[in-house]
């Protein structure tokens, strides 16, 4: 019976195209953290790509609703954990826009220059897995290296290296660290130097332009259609940086360019943040020789109370737009937290821009979209 | 044509990056920021304001500042400090005073997010640098910070 079936099928049969489900994730390392995707493949033709969520929710818009307006910063160092010092201050500026509270200058300027520098060091990171997702392991340790100074500058200053909590409702939890104003300068002169390599080991490998341009072509239209924000909007051409159009801290008081790009490819994607970088370092030049003296913060009650209503705040974090939204009853806890996290719109477009690719190429994809998932499960 | 020019480009892109490895491969000293961890132990300094556990310094009268105000517990997001307290009538002054029993710290619980260091208003905890927390029980983990028969030092009221 059983060679009878086998006869029946002819060789040519064996050759059919045929649609099949593979799993990536969610223990997958080019995934960067436990996010499932239900691939449909045709071959190695990506036909359908499925983003699973739900592997790391830990439901902290929940928990938000029984903390007080202090214990709800420290939660957001766990949501995008890479810019985990501008998430403290999208938290803090709602409290204290909701307050009325007038920060001091001094902490205007020192929450930018330590929101530069975590934006910095997350682009160093993504810089060196975008190279190992494309199989540069050397990119790797060279930006591991360099991020290593940042996080020495943040141990020292706030005590931790990546939940960092220094931000409070009314300003910083200790003035910076007596030596942060050396170190930041020793960072940038270092960091001037090696920011060329960067673009010498990778940008103009022949190899590494060959997996990017091209591929994952997102329109602007498009980016606006899916809400994408950050650099990935930017390199679709779509202007909208927060920081330029909603200055918030000392923003409003340095120069800087957008990174824009008229491509769309992943490639654009990776042009965009390496611009990115130049104009945070200039941005922490233009701050780190005049900061103010003054406090670093302002007294608030113990226990905060903000007024009746719903307050809105929406800060550039590395990925994109992060807005924070708390609807107050007028007690020490908010009714409702909302988070509105750029990496669950930036991930929602990667079925839409994946497509027709093929397997290595939605791993470039990935990369250049830099996910973060507990920013996307929150 | 544009297959010969590829190559081309290939080899001198390549050679370009390798310019940069092969500098570090012959500096590989210079810059390098590994720490030969635990090996250099003896000689690991941390930062001041690490944040690694909770502790509460005692003097060598065995006294501690700690009033039991509780301004810690409650700054605590996941109640990671317990505080079991007590009042004693103080013998000088006769009024009943607030002393703790037990300030309990449970590390396996805390974010070390500083809430509680930065709400004390006597500095009678802070932040130890010590990050070695591996035990092989998790109950080992709870702590009792104040030393047994310690009391708070005189003054710290005020």
């Amino acid at each position: 019976m059983e060679t009878a079936t086998l006869n029946n099928t002819s060789p040519k049969s064996n050759f059919k195209s045929e649609e099949y489900f593979i799993n990536m994730g969610p223990q997958h390392p080019a995934t960067h953290g436990v996010l499932r995707l239900l691939l449909t493949i045709d071959g190695e033709i990506i036909k359908k790509v499925e983003p699973d969520l739900g592997y790391i929710h830990r439901s902290i818009e929940k928990m938000c609703e029984k903390d007080s307006y202090q214990q709800i910063v420290h939660l957001t160092d766990r949501m995008d954990y890479l810019s985990s010092h501008i998430n403290n201050e999208a938290v803090c500026l709602a409290v204290e826009n909701a307050l009325e509270l007038e920060v001091p200058e001094r902490v205007q300027v020192i929450r930018t220059i330590l929101g530069e520098l975590t934006r910095l060091s997350s682009h160093m990171l993504w810089w060196g897995v975008m190279g190992m997702d494309v199989g540069a392991l050397t990119t790797y340790f060279y930006g591991f290296r360099d991020r290593e100074m940042i996080n020495d500058i943040f141990e020292e200053t706030c005590g931790a290296r990546l939940t960092m909590n220094y931000n409070i409702p009314g300003g910083l939890m200790h003035d910076i660290h007596p030596n942060f104003v050396k170190r930041v300068k020793e960072f940038i002169a270092h960091f001037k130097t090696k920011l060329p390599e960067y673009d010498r080991l990778l940008t103009g490998n022949v190899i590494f332009q060959k997996r990017t341009k091209g591929v994952g072509i997102l329109s602007k239209e498009d980016a606006i259609n899916f809400g994408a924000s950050g650099p990935v909007a930017r390199a679709s051409g779509y202007s909208c940086d927060v920081r330029k159009y909603h200055p918030y801290s000392a923003l409003d008081k340095v120069n800087f360019k957008e990174a824009l790009d008229t491509a769309g490819d992943s490639f654009a994607r990776y042009t965009v943040r390496i611009r990115e970088m130049w104009e945070s370092l200039s941005i922490i030049e233009q701050l780190i020789d005049n900061i103010p003296e003054g406090e670093h913060k302002v007294a608030t009650n113990a226990v905060i109370k903000l007024p009746k209503g719903d307050f809105y705040q929406k800060v550039e974090t590395a990925r994109g737009e992060l807005g924070v939204y708390i609807i107050s009853t007028g007690t020490k806890n908010p009714h409702r937290v909302k988070f509105r996290s750029p990496g669950l719109s930036n991930l929602s477009l990667l079925n839409h821009i994946a497509v027709g690719g093929k397997i290595g190429d939605l791993v470039a994809t990935m990369a250049t979209i830099d996910i973060v998932v507990p920013d996307i499960d929150r | 044509m544009s297959y010969f020019s590829e190559i081309y480009d290939g080899i001198k892109t390549l050679l370009t990056g390798m310019s940069v490895t092969g500098k570090y491969f012959l500096n590989s000293r210079k810059g390098a920021i590994t720490q030969q961890y635990p090996d250099n132990r003896d000689t690991l300094q941390m930062f001041d304001r690490f944040r690694g556990e909770v502790v509460m310094p005692h003097d060598e009268n065995n006294e501690h500042s700690c009033t039991g105000c509780q301004k810690c517990e409650l700054a605590c997001p996941n109640g990671s400090i317990e505080i079991i307290w007590d009042r004693v009538v103080d013998e000088e002054t006769g009024k009943k005073k607030k002393i703790i029993d037990q300030h309990i710290y449970h590390l396996g619980m805390c974010t070390q997010c500083g809430l509680c260091v930065d709400a004390c208003p006597s500095d009678a905890i802070k932040w130890a640098q010590n990050f070695e927390n591996s035990v092989y029980d998790r109950t080992q983990l709870t702590r009792v910070l104040n030393k047994p028969g310690s009391k708070v030092r005189a003054g710290v009221e005020e």
